[in-house]
C-alpha cells in the first residue's frame, strides 16, 4: 500500500477546472446509460405527445398553411426541453440528499464543476429529445421551410433555453433539497405555463386574460422563435400585441441571458455555501 | 499544538418555529498525532457536527480549527488536500461500479488518470471488493458500500481520516471487518478522529475518548481513564417482572453506596457500590426474602455506558429515544 500521501499533478486552475466538470458531466452521462429509463422516458413522452395532438387534436383544430403538424412541432420541442431541464433540480436535490455532494465537497475540486456536469447532463438528454422528435415530426408530415442556417439557431436556441433554465432548477434543487417537491411543483407550475402559450393552439383564439397571459409568457417567445427559425409560422397569424410576442428571438436570448447571470453565480453561491 | 485543535466552536441553527439550536456550544479538541479519538455522545449531541466544520462542510459562528499548522476556516481547499472524510450515510454514485467511484474521486484530487486507475486498483485489492468491483453500487449490501464509502476517503492516503459513525447500521461481521481496516490505518500513522455512539467502539479503537452532550466536551482521556473517574464496582440486577422494580430499587439504595439507576430495558439496575461481593449477596439475599423474582445477578466494573450516565443522567440510548431516533 502506497505511504505517502498522494499529491495533485500540477495544473492551471482553468484545466483543473475543466477535469472536474468532465469528471462530474462523465458521472451524470453514466447515469444516463446504467439508468436508462430516464433517457426511455424523456423520449417516449415527446414521441407520444407529438402522435396525440397530430392525430387527437390536430383534425380539430384547424391551422392556415401547412397544416398542424407543423404549427404542433415547435410547441412540442419547447415543451419537451423545458420539461427536460426540470432534471438537474430533481437530481441536485437527490444527490444532496444522499451525501454525494457532501463527499464533493470535500474534495479539492472546483464546485462550480459539479453544477456544470450537471446542466451538461440535462443538454445531452435535450439534444437527444430534440432528434427524436424531430424523426417523429419528419414521419407525421413536420417540414423545415427556412435555411439550414435558420434551422440551426432554431435547434440552438431551444438547447440554450433549456440549458440556461437547467441552472434556475438546479438552484432551486439545491434551495428545496427535496426531489419530490421539486418534481411536483415544477410539474404544476410548467404544465400550466407550457399549454397558456402559443405552443399547442394559436394564442388569439384564447379568453382575453389567458390570451394576454400567453402573449407575455416566455414560453410562448421560445415557441415563436423556433416557429420562425423553422419557417413553420403560419400565414395570416398576428403574433400579438406584447413586445415579447413582437420580438420573440431578442425577447429569448434576453431571457437566456438573464437567467444564466442570475442563476450561475447564485447557484455556485449556494453550492459553495451549502450547510446543514 | 494538536495535529488537530479546536478552540471554543459554536455553531447555532435556527429551525422555522423553534427555539434556536446550539449544535456545538463552545467545543474544545485535541487530536495527537497518529492516534484515534472518538468522540461520543448520543444522536445530537454535535458529533456530525464538529466533524462537519472540521471536513470544511459548515463554518462554525465562531472559533477556531487548526489540522496540522493549516487553518480550516480561512485556507479550506490545503485542508481538503491532506483530509479523507466518510459519512455514516454511504456518499457513493450507486450508478457507478466501485471501481468508478474511486477513479471518480482520484480524478477529483486531480491525480491523473494513471494514478487514479492504480490507487483505484489497490482500494478494491485492500477492501477486498474484487469480485464487486465492476457492478455498479447499487447492488452491493450495506457493508460493502460503506466500504467503497471508507476507500474514497483513503483515495489520497491522507495523514488526517475523518470517521462519521463509520459503523452504524452495519452487521456485527462487517463491523469487525471495517475495525480491522481502521485499526491497520492507524497503525501506519494515519490520525483518526471518528465519532460513535457505540461505546464498544470507543473502547475497541480510541487512544482517546472525548465524551460530547449539547454541544460540548463534558469529559475526556483514555476509556480506562473515564472508567476509572466513575470508580469502584458495581452491582447489576435483572428482574423477572418489571413492577418489583421499586422494592429492588429500595434494597439496592440500601446496601449501594450511590443512587440505582436504571441501565436499560425497564428491569436492569445498576447500584454503585463499596465492596462488590458483600454488596451482591446483601442485595440477593434481601430481595429473596420480600419474594422478589431474579433474572440476573452480579458484579461489574464500569463500562464506558456508566460513564456515560454519570456524566449526563442519561444512557446513550435513551437520549436517542428522547430525540425520536433509533438508536
Amino acid at each position: 500500500m502506497t505511504s505517502a500521501t498522494l499529491q495533485p499533478l500540477a495544473g492551471s486552475a482553468i484545466s483543473r477546472f475543466l477535469s472536474d466538470g468532465w469528471v462530474t458531466t462523465w458521472r451524470n452521462l453514466m447515469k444516463i446509460i446504467r439508468v436508462p429509463e430516464i433517457l426511455l422516458f424523456s423520449l417516449i413522452q415527446p414521441i407520444m405527445f407529438v402522435l396525440l395532438f397530430t392525430y387527437v387534436f390536430g383534425a380539430a383544430i384547424d391551422i392556415p398553411g401547412d397544416g398542424y403538424e407543423s404549427f404542433l412541432m415547435a410547441g412540442i420541442f419547447a415543451q419537451t426541453v423545458v420539461f427536460g431541464s426540470t432534471y438537474s433540480g430533481s437530481a441536485m436535490a437527490q444527490d444532496l440528499k444522499d451525501g454525494i455532494i457532501d463527499r464533493f465537497r470535500t474534495l479539492p475540486m472546483s464546485g462550480a464543476a459539479v453544477l456544470v456536469g450537471r446542466t451538461n447532463g440535462d443538454l445531452v438528454i435535450n439534444s437527444l429529445s430534440m432528434l427524436v422528435m424531430m424523426g417523429t415530426g419528419f414521419l407525421v408530415g413536420w417540414r423545415v421551410n427556412s435555411s439550414p442556417l435558420e434551422f440551426v439557431a432554431g435547434v440552438a436556441l431551444l438547447l440554450l433555453f433549456a440549458y440556461a433554465f437547467s441552472w434556475v432548477m438546479a438552484f432551486l434543487g439545491l434551495a428545496v433539497r427535496s426531489p419530490e417537491i421539486i418534481n411536483n411543483v415544477s410539474f404544476l407550475v410548467l404544465f400550466p405555463l407550457t399549454f397558456i402559450s402559443n405552443a399547442f393552439v394559436p394564442s388569439e383564439n384564447l379568453p382575453t386574460p389567458l390570451r394576454v397571459f400567453a402573449e407575455w409568457n416566455p414560453v410562448s417567445a421560445l415557441v415563436q422563435s423556433a416557429r420562425e427559425l423553422f419557417g413553420n409560422v403560419p400565414p395570416g397569424t398576428p403574433p400579438g400585441d406584447a413586445w415579447t410576442a413582437q420580438n420573440p428571438i431578442a425577447t429569448v436570448i434576453i431571457g437566456i441571458a438573464v437567467m444564466l447571470l442570475i442563476f450561475v453565480p447564485l447557484s455556485i453561491k449556494r453550492f459553495q455555501t451549502l450547510s446543514r | 499544538m494538536a495535529f488537530i485543535e479546536a478552540r471554543d466552536l459554536v455553531k447555532t441553527y435556527t429551525p422555522k418555529g423553534a427555539p434556536v439550536v446550539r449544535a456545538l456550544d463552545g467545543l474544545d479538541l485535541d487530536v495527537a498525532q497518529g492516534t484515534v479519538t472518538a468522540l461520543l455522545g448520543p444522536n445530537g449531541a454535535g458529533k456530525t457536527t464538529t466533524v462537519k466544520v472540521l471536513t470544511t462542510l459548515i463554518r462554525p459562528d465562531s472559533g477556531t480549527a487548526v489540522i496540522d499548522g493549516v487553518d480550516v476556516m480561512r485556507d479550506p481547499d490545503r485542508v481538503r488536500r491532506m483530509i479523507g472524510a466518510s459519512g455514516q450515510y454511504a456518499a457513493v454514485d450507486e450508478n457507478l461500479t466501485g471501481f468508478e467511484n474511486l477513479m471518480m474521486v482520484g480524478k477529483l484530487y486531480h491525480l491523473g488518470s494513471k494514478v487514479a486507475r492504480q490507487r483505484a486498483t489497490e482500494l478494491i485489492e485492500l477492501f477486498d471488493l474484487v469480485d464487486a468491483a465492476n457492478r455498479p453500487v447499487k447492488g452491493f449490501s450495506g457493508g460493502m458500500r460503506r466500504r467503497i464509502d471508507l476507500a474514497g476517503a483513503l483515495v489520497i492516503n491522507p495523514p488526517v481520516l475523518f470517521l462519521d459513525e463509520p459503523t452504524t447500521g452495519l452487521d456485527p461481521r462487517s463491523r469487525l471487518a471495517l475495525w480491522d481496516i481502521i485499526e491497520s490505518l492507524v497503525s501506519g500513522g494515519t490520525t483518526v478522529l471518528l465519532t460513535t455512539q457505540y461505546l464498544e467502539e470507543a473502547d475497541r479503537l480510541a487512544d482517546a475518548i472525548s465524551v460530547i452532550d449539547n454541544g460540548r466536551v463534558i469529559a475526556k482521556g483514555t476509556a480506562d481513564e473515564l472508567k476509572a473517574s466513575v470508580g469502584g464496582q458495581r452491582v447489576a440486577v435483572t428482574l423477572v417482572t418489571e413492577s418489583d422494580a421499586r422494592a429492588l430499587t429500595d434494597i439496592m439504595s440500601r446496601f449501594g453506596s450511590g443512587d440505582p439507576v436504571e441501565g436499560g430495558g425497564g428491569r436492569t439496575f445498576v447500584v454503585p457500590v463499596d465492596n462488590g461481593p458483600v454488596a451482591l449477596s446483601a442485595i440477593v439475599g434481601a430481595a429473596a426474602e420480600q419474594g422478589i423474582a431474579l433474572h440476573d445477578a452480579g458484579m461489574r466494573r464500569p463500562t464506558l455506558d456508566d460513564v456515560f450516565l454519570q456524566l449526563t443522567g442519561h444512557t446513550a440510548e435513551q437520549a436517542d429515544e428522547a430525540e425520536g431516533t433509533a438508536a
